[in-house]
């Protein structure tokens, strides 16, 4: 599964930055988020994957020793990914308020038409 | 440890100095310069007997002691000079301040510089470590940056503090390259070790970078040509900062580092030659130019840079007697100039004026401080009684024993010298009145407390040189590598025979230097004809340098950093995807791919994603982009489900959740994909190429990745020690809350700042921002004129 | 965004009581079993989030009393203190101190970490609503009504 989830996050990852360039800003923060979701996986895949059992020291157990944790997935990733997803929610939620904003301001969301009213003319 | 303590106190009471300022008002610069006083204080009782009679101390402050890095320290007598040097200094300025900036709303700021800089000093010159001593030097830039940009609504501060920062900056580089070179090679970062064996220095084979980095560091420090041009301007600073910096501590620096590492250059003579022809060309050069300026900060400005050149000369020498005039020389031109620098500030705080043209007669007004310059003057000018006159007599003894040129560069500088201190003598004081403003008083005692305390011991030191003297002996010591002989230079007011070659070149000076007094409109007037041709020196490269790397920055933002959101990010991915391939290349791309074992439910999941991901790229409608991308996201969860990670599973079903609600909110009031969506199937083309070759990039990657081993000793860590010290048995929870538990209070904080920023966006409308700043570029006597320099 | 609908807000009064145990309960047992302060969070947010559709803004604040921008700044506070109490044992910050009680003769253990987690269980839902009643709460000042899609 390893091989076919390495795939999935290339394509995760092309179909994201793809739209991260597109003209539209909404389609960057969409592309954005399918990156987002490529590098979760990613984290997650090259922890190893398991179908075992949930990293949860079973009630009899005092600790998971080198005999049993094959069993039993990898905790840390799991930890790491938990943390990102969250952020990773702030990031958007954030960014399309900025969007937002931005766009009651500019009075639109097209990266070329942006670049021509925000920025002041470079002199050489 | 309490050798630490000295320079560490510093940090702390800077750091509380505005709070402190604020109670105490007026009364802040006496009680502030305390410290300093108590630090004086200590380090005479303490260490002033061991120290002249040859002992060392060393110091020690736990830092990251696991990582073997501490703060030592080391005293000896050139670092005992020194401390006591900044420590007394510092007192002085302190109180000096006080009565200075009396009333201005920054003052406490200016404390905190101020005693920042002089703890940042004193670990300059207690450190051992040489990595601590790098940051204490920089500390030292940094603060003197704020210090000299303390006016920053002026165009003329802002540009002056720049550029003294660009400089010492690129000196302070320079040192890091030198310490770390000399650390790799020795394999020992304390001075102390690295003293007790010059021959490991010497024999590196980097041995020539280190003597190049080590002399750019100290030059850039202490204003040597061609890098002087920062000092003059440097003036722009308050005068205590002045006082302070630029004639006692500072620019000293360079020469104490210059000293420090003495010993271990014995007999390199690019050290030798380096050190004695720029010494001599700095001396030279701000000989001539001092008679060409006409503000008193600015004729102190260029008398302290011959003094720098000439300490420099005088280190560069390398004999026991040059060493020994080196340090006395030091310390009679800190008396001076310290005195002076504080004189000529009172005298612009009480006649509004620092320009020698516009004053006169102020000895009826200001007989005190007259007092003062009288003394310091006759100090700096080399005249006996004064210490001064002992540090050139000596400097004359030791130069004579080496090459004549620099006698003669000697003899010129110190002529030029001697013309501009009874410059500074006489013409504020005598002649018809003349001032900016009409009553003119003496100024307050906190003014001149510290001049008249120091020109006053300028004259008796002169007479009784025996105390200093073990003082320099101890200092000159330092210097000394393993040939010298250690021959005592004893320290006398009067020659022992009035045919001594020092005492008639003495003499040459005085006369030819009156002579240029007497003459000095004439000169002042033709040097200030004649500058404006000359104008290819230093001053000149700095702006080039400037300017084209000014012009540089900008071509090259405009080129990659074209404010295009699209090529911005393009030219991100390509860079970064270009390094990946790289390292891809490298790694020889073996790797397997193995699709055994799979389910049918895999593929499902797998497709899922897939139709979900290219559906949101299809997607002519924001909402059909919006279920395409919860599709993605609700397979990505049935991927944790699969593979043993409920947590994340569950955290992803309610983010997709709450994102498809907040997106919802949003979107309603943007616009739709249509807008300006021109036909341009190239530059579709251009991006779909980079992204397939980043996503091809990442599958490799990962598929190369997956062959290494998975190093688990975190995890296996994790494992074992969840329920016993956790308490816990939900592994990803333990470490969420316990393990990593300060991860996640960054993580909730971040959390909130987002939470914050998207209620500040909503909430409140945009504000112009306000400029407050003067744009237009101020000389420094308009800049005077309008603050009063209160 | 009101969805003012009947079949709507009587199932969100019958789920959101559900929802917001279920989510309390996430919390309490993340320590052991799957969940924790971050998915305790996101569930009650979610309910309140089912709230404020159903019934609008106004009543969502009503009902919750407390201001989303408090809630945070209590969570990040609990959080922090509960980190704070290991220095005071002389542990690095947020080292996690447990003891150990009995209640009805039942051992029960309660530690620093089980505060810590309730403090971002406070955040999670502090940061969802505000920025989501931020939103509900914003008038319609520049509406592209011309450009709207489906």
């Amino acid at each position: 599964m390893e091989s076919l989830l390495s795939i999935a996050v290339g394509i995760l990852f092309a179909t994201g930055i793809y739209m991260m360039l597109r003209r539209n800003l909404i389609k960057f923060i969409f592309g954005f988020m399918l990156m987002g979701n490529g590098i979760n996986l990613l984290i997650f895949t090259v922890g190893r994957l398991t179908r075992g059992t949930a990293p949860i020291v079973p009630e009899e157990l005092e600790y998971l020793d080198g005999s049993v944790i094959q069993d039993f997935a990898n905790p840390l990733p799991q930890a790491l990914i938990l943390t990102a997803i969250v952020i990773g929610f702030g990031f958007v939620a954030f960014s399309l308020v900025l969007l937002y904003r931005t766009y009651t301001v500019e009075k639109s969301l097209d990266t070329d038409m942006l670049q021509e009213s925000v920025l002041p003319e470079v002199t050489p | 440890m309490s050798l630490g303590w000295t320079v560490l106190s510093g940090f702390i009471l800077a750091a509380i100095a505005p709070f402190i300022h604020k109670f105490t008002k007026n009364a802040t610069g006496w009680l502030l310069s305390l410290l300093p006083l108590g630090i004086a204080f200590y380090l005479f009782t303490t260490y002033f007997a061991p120290v002249t009679s040859g002992e060392t101390f060393v110091a020690t402050i736990p830092w990251f002691a696991d990582l073997g890095a501490n703060l030592t320290f080391y005293l000896d007598g050139l670092s005992l000079m020194f401390a006591l040097l900044i420590s007394v200094f510092g007192f002085f300025i302190i109180i000096y301040a006080g009565g200075y900036l009396k009333g201005d709303p920054h003052l406490g700021r200016f404390y905190l510089y101020l005693i920042m800089f002089m703890a940042s000093m004193l670990g300059v010159v207690l450190a051992s470590n040489l990595i601590g001593l790098f940051i204490f030097w920089e500390l030292t830039s940094i603060s003197s940056f704020f210090l000299i940009g303390y006016k920053y609504k002026y165009l003329s501060a802002r540009k002056a503090a720049q550029q003294a920062l660009l400089i010492t900056g690129l000196g302070g580089l320079a040192l890091l390259a030198g310490f770390i070179l000399i650390g790799l090679g020795t394999g020992t970062f304390e001075l102390t070790e690295i003293l007790q064996n010059p021959e490991a220095l010497k024999t590196l084979p980097a041995f020539p970078a280190i003597l190049i980095f080590l002399i750019l560091g100290a030059f850039t420090k202490s204003a040597q040509w061609p890098f002087h041009v920062w000092l003059p301007n440097a003036m722009e600073a308050p005068t205590p900062v002045s006082a302070y910096l630029h004639s006692a501590t500072m620019v000293k620096a360079g020469i104490y580092l210059l000293a420090r590492f003495s010993p271990l250059m014995e007999g390199v003579a690019a050290w030798q030659i380096t050190l004695t022809s720029i010494g001599a060309i700095t001396a030279l050069m701000a000989a001539i130019l001092a008679l060409k300026a006409s503000d008193l900060k600015q004729i102190l400005a260029y008398s302290t840079l011959i003094a720098l050149g000439t300490l420099t000369l005088l280190i560069g020498s390398g004999t026991e007697a040059a060493f020994k005039a080196a340090m006395v020389f030091l310390l009679a031109h800190s008396l001076y100039k310290g005195a002076l620098f504080m004189a000529a500030g009172a005298i612009d705080h009480e006649a509004g004026t620092r320009d020698i043209r516009e004053l006169g007669g102020l000895i009826g007004k200001m007989p005190i401080t007259f007092f003062a310059v009288l003394l310091a003057g006759i100090s700096m000018a080399g005249l006996p009684p004064a210490f001064g006159f002992i540090g050139k007599e000596l400097s004359y003894k030791a130069l004579l024993y080496g090459e004549n040129i620099f006698v003669l560069a000697a003899l010129l500088t110190n002529m030029g010298l001697f013309a501009a201190s009874i410059v500074v003598i006489a013409k504020p004081f005598f002649g018809k009145f003349k001032a900016a403003k009409d009553k003119v008083h003496e100024a307050p005692l906190s003014l001149f407390f510290g001049p008249v305390v120091l020109a006053t011991s300028s004259i008796v030191f002169g007479f009784f040189p025996g105390f200093l003297d073990k003082l320099m002996t101890a200092a000159q010591k330092s210097l000394l590598g393993v040939q010298h002989a250690g021959k005592d230079v004893h320290l006398h007011l009067f020659p022992e025979t009035f045919s001594d070659p020092a005492f008639i070149l003495s003499m040459i000076t005085f006369a030819v230097g009156a002579v240029i007094f007497l003459l000095w409109r004439p000169v002042f007037n033709g040097l200030n004809a004649i500058a404006p041709r000359l104008d290819i020196g230093p001053a000149r490269w700095y702006l080039w340098a400037l300017e084209d790397l000014e012009r540089f920055a900008k071509w090259q933002t405009r080129r990659i950093q074209t404010g295009n959101l699209r090529n911005d990010i393009r030219y991100s991915f390509i860079f970064t995807f270009a390094l990946v391939a790289y390292a891809l290349y490298r790694s020889k791309l073996s790797f397997t791919v193995d699709f055994s074992g799979l389910m049918i439910y895999d593929f499902i999941v797998f497709f899922l994603m897939l139709g979900g991901a290219f559906a949101a790229v299809r997607a002519n409608t924001r909402l059909s982009a919006i279920t395409a991308l919860g599709a993605v996201g609700f397979s990505v969860a049935l991927v944790f489900i699969v593979y043993a990670a409920p947590d994340l599973a569950i955290t992803q079903f309610m983010i997709e959740t709450l994102v498809v609600i907040i997106i919802a909110l949003v979107i309603v009031r943007l616009p739709s994909f249509h807008l300006h969506e021109r036909a341009n199937v190239g530059g579709r083309w251009r991006d779909a190429i980079i992204a397939g070759v980043a996503g091809l990039c990442i599958t490799l990657t990962m598929l190369v990745v997956l062959q290494q081993p998975l190093n688990t000793n975190l995890s296996e860590y994790f494992a074992a020690e969840s329920v016993p010290h956790g308490k816990g048995h939900n592994i990803v929870n333990v470490i969420l809350v316990d393990f990593r538990g300060v991860d996640t209070m960054g993580e909730i904080s971040v959390l909130a700042i987002a939470a914050m920023g998207v209620y500040a966006l909503l909430k409140f409308g945009r504000k112009e921002p306000e400029d407050e700043l003067d744009l237009a570029d101020k000389s420094g006597d308009e800049l005077g004129e309008k603050l009063g320099e209160k | 965004m009101i969805l003012n609908s009947i079949i709507l807000q009587t199932a969100t009064r019958i789920l959101i009581a559900l929802l917001l145990l279920l989510s309390i309960w996430l919390m309490i047992r993340g320590h052991n079993l799957p969940g924790g302060g971050f998915i305790g969070g996101l569930v009650g947010a979610c309910a309140c989030a089912l709230y404020t559709i159903s019934y609008g803004v106004k009543k969502a604040r009503e009902a919750l009393r407390l201001e989303p921008r408090i809630m945070i700044g209590l969570g990040l506070t609990l959080a922090f203190l509960s980190g704070l109490i290991s220095l005071f044992l002389g542990d690095p910050f947020l080292t996690g101190q447990w003891i150990k009680i009995y209640i009805f003769g039942t051992l029960v253990k309660i530690g620093s970490p089980m505060f810590f987690d309730i403090g971002v269980y406070f955040v999670v839902i502090g940061v969802t609503l505000a920025m989501i009643f931020a939103l509900e709460e914003l008038e319609f000042d520049y509406q592209p009504s011309s450009e709207a899609d489906k």
